[in-house]
């Protein structure tokens, strides 16, 4: 840990999140499009149909859900381009020669990413407002919980910039595995909808333990208990900055 | 004067077991130009990007302004500027956002004032809104040495300044590389075209295999190991030479117009005075005389045929 270099963090924090101003738009017009959609097709046209889950409306039920897929892909794809770009385009040649330690270059990266995809969580969250009631029982650790979640997938997706060496590569793990493990895990379903075996094996599925986690902060109860989504991230945060710090020591496809 | 860098015993092997450094030892003085001169895949990039922090060494050490470029990196750093060979710019932002992040990077505050100066200096003012990708190579280039200088480095390195630039960005860049010299900043640069050396270095360094084989003042170098040119104008053209100065090994040009005599500086006897006196007594007449220093090039390409040679 060395932290001094105040200016470089900074720097790189406005650059990105600059980087991010320039699309502006899509990245905001994308989440509203994309909550609005699940919500005419689970809300409104399957939802009706639907009894309650768990005690609480169809429609509210997925909002936790529909918030944490979002932010996991968020997390993971801004992250990964944003160290994976300079790696492409060779700009990295500046961030390598820069007096920056490995903990300021993370902070400022993961920190750019983190802060995007907290927006689009939180305006999920919002437009999500204008078609069901919602209201969160524990905002607190709501919000908390978005923020640890939006660091340990961006750290997540951090270590996949880093590794990546092309675009293909990229994308391959948001999409073959962190996209289909979210749709299993519960963010449409109660876990206790599915008969064993299904449902042990979902246990496995580490995406069951966020959603459940962030559905306890809005209604008071999960599929598994809370301590169990916290330890869960706390396990995925120290992975993450474990292999961080080892990359950046072996300078693992960063340095010749 | 000073030694600003100073490389001991530096050692680079990939993981392929090829060997890009082989030992270099080698000392820079704040404030002079120096000139890497080698052949592709001499070593030259490798050296730089190992004092930069982009590449780690084998073996060896290196300190930047009395700071260790691995304990110390942050001292190390902050001293350097590097301009790379390749173009590598963010195409899609604009010049002066990409040079304040580089500011920003090597640990100084915002200053405006002094990023305009440089955009200025480098005719970058009336782009500097503009995004990199609409700029023109040579450009780009200067983009790089604005990043480069943006917290003002007291050594920069130049990677190739000039490969793949046209003639007259060539000359454009020897201009503003004699100019920086004259802000104090030691500069140190790569080439292969023995030209660019000559014009601006004040010592030049060839590399070959990942080895250092000589480190000398430039004129020096040019004085030591060059070879000059007699060039005898004759009063009268001659058809072909006579046999009397076979020993001489002399050449006519100009349709007989003149002859050439190429001499060693160092040599006991230059063979100049025996030539002339042998022209006189075969009744030669000429009308002028001059000399003329051998090129860093004949140099070099003298230096890497001995190598060959061993």
């Amino acid at each position: 840990m060395s932290l001094q270099n105040f200016h470089a963090i900074a720097s790189i924090y406005k650059f990105e999140l600059h980087r991010f101003r320039r699309t502006w738009l899509t990245g905001l017009l994308v989440p509203v499009i994309t909550t609005t959609l699940y919500f005419v097709v689970f809300g409104g046209a399957i939802g009706s149909r639907m009894t309650e889950v768990d005690g609480i409306a169809y429609g509210a039920f997925i909002v936790p859900g529909l918030i944490m897929m979002s932010m996991l892909t968020e997390s993971i794809f801004n992250a990964s381009f944003g160290i994976y770009m300079p790696k492409y385009s060779g700009t990295i040649y500046e961030l390598l020669s820069a007096p920056i330690s490995a903990t300021e270059t993370v902070i400022a990266y993961v920190g750019a990413a983190a802060t995007k995809s907290l927006m689009v969580g939180t305006i999920i969250f919002l437009t999500a407002h204008l078609f069901v009631d919602i209201h969160v029982a524990h905002p607190f650790a709501m919000a908390g919980f978005m923020i640890l979640i939006a660091i340990s997938f961006c750290l997540f997706g951090f270590i996949l910039g880093i590794w990546a060496q092309g675009f293909e590569q990229l994308q391959v793990i948001p999409l073959l595995v962190v996209t289909p493990l979210t749709f299993l895990g519960g963010a449409f379903y109660s876990v206790h909808m599915l008969a064993d075996p299904w449902r042990t094996m979902t246990l496995f599925n580490p995406i069951v333990y966020l959603i459940s986690g962030f559905r306890w902060t809005f209604f008071g109860r999960g599929d598994v208990g809370i301590e169990y989504s916290l330890a869960f991230v706390a396990a995925m945060l120290i992975l993450c900055i474990a292999i961080i710090g080892w990359m950046f020591r072996t300078g693992y496809r960063l340095k010749k | 004067m000073a030694s600003i860098i100073e490389i001991k015993g530096l050692t680079k092997r990939y993981a392929s077991g090829f060997e890009a450094l082989k030992g270099v030892d080698l000392n820079i003085e704040e404030g002079e130009i120096f000139a890497l001169l080698g052949p592709n895949g001499a070593g030259k990039t490798t050296m730089i990007s190992i004092i930069c922090g982009i590449a780690r060494a084998s073996g060896g050490s290196v300190t930047v302004a009395g700071h260790d470029i691995v304990r110390d990196y942050r001292g190390a750093r902050t001293a350097i500027g590097l301009v790379p060979q390749e173009l590598h710019t963010d195409q899609f932002e604009q010049v002066i956002d990409t040079v304040r992040l580089s500011r920003g990077l090597f640990g100084l505050p915002r200053n405006d004032a002094y990023v305009e100066k440089i955009l200025r200096d480098l005719s970058l003012w009336d782009k500097r809104n503009n995004r990199i990708i609409e700029l023109s190579g040579g450009m780009k280039r200067r983009v790089m040495i604005a990043k480069a200088l943006s917290h003002e480095p007291r050594v920069l390195f130049l990677d190739e300044p000039t490969a793949g630039v046209d003639v007259e960005l060539r000359r454009d860049m020897w201009k503003l590389i004699g100019e920086l010299r004259q802000t104090g900043v030691t500069i140190i640069l790569t080439t292969h075209y023995i030209e660019e050396a000559e014009e601006m270095a004040d010592r030049v360094g060839v590399i070959n295999k990942g080895a250092l084989m000589l480190v000398e003042e430039k004129t020096a170098l040019m004085k030591k190991l060059g070879k000059k040119t007699l060039t005898v104008v004759l009063a009268d053209p001659m058809k072909a030479v006579p046999a009397e100065l076979a020993e001489w090994h002399v050449t006519l040009h100009a349709d007989g117009h003149e002859m050439e005599y190429i001499f060693d500086t160092q040599a006991e006897r230059t063979g100049v005075s025996s030539l002339l006196r042998k022209l006189g007594d075969l009744g030669i007449g000429y009308k002028d005389l001059n000399t003329k220093q051998s090129s860093l090039e004949d140099i070099f390409v003298s230096l890497v045929h001995q190598e060959k040679a061993v």
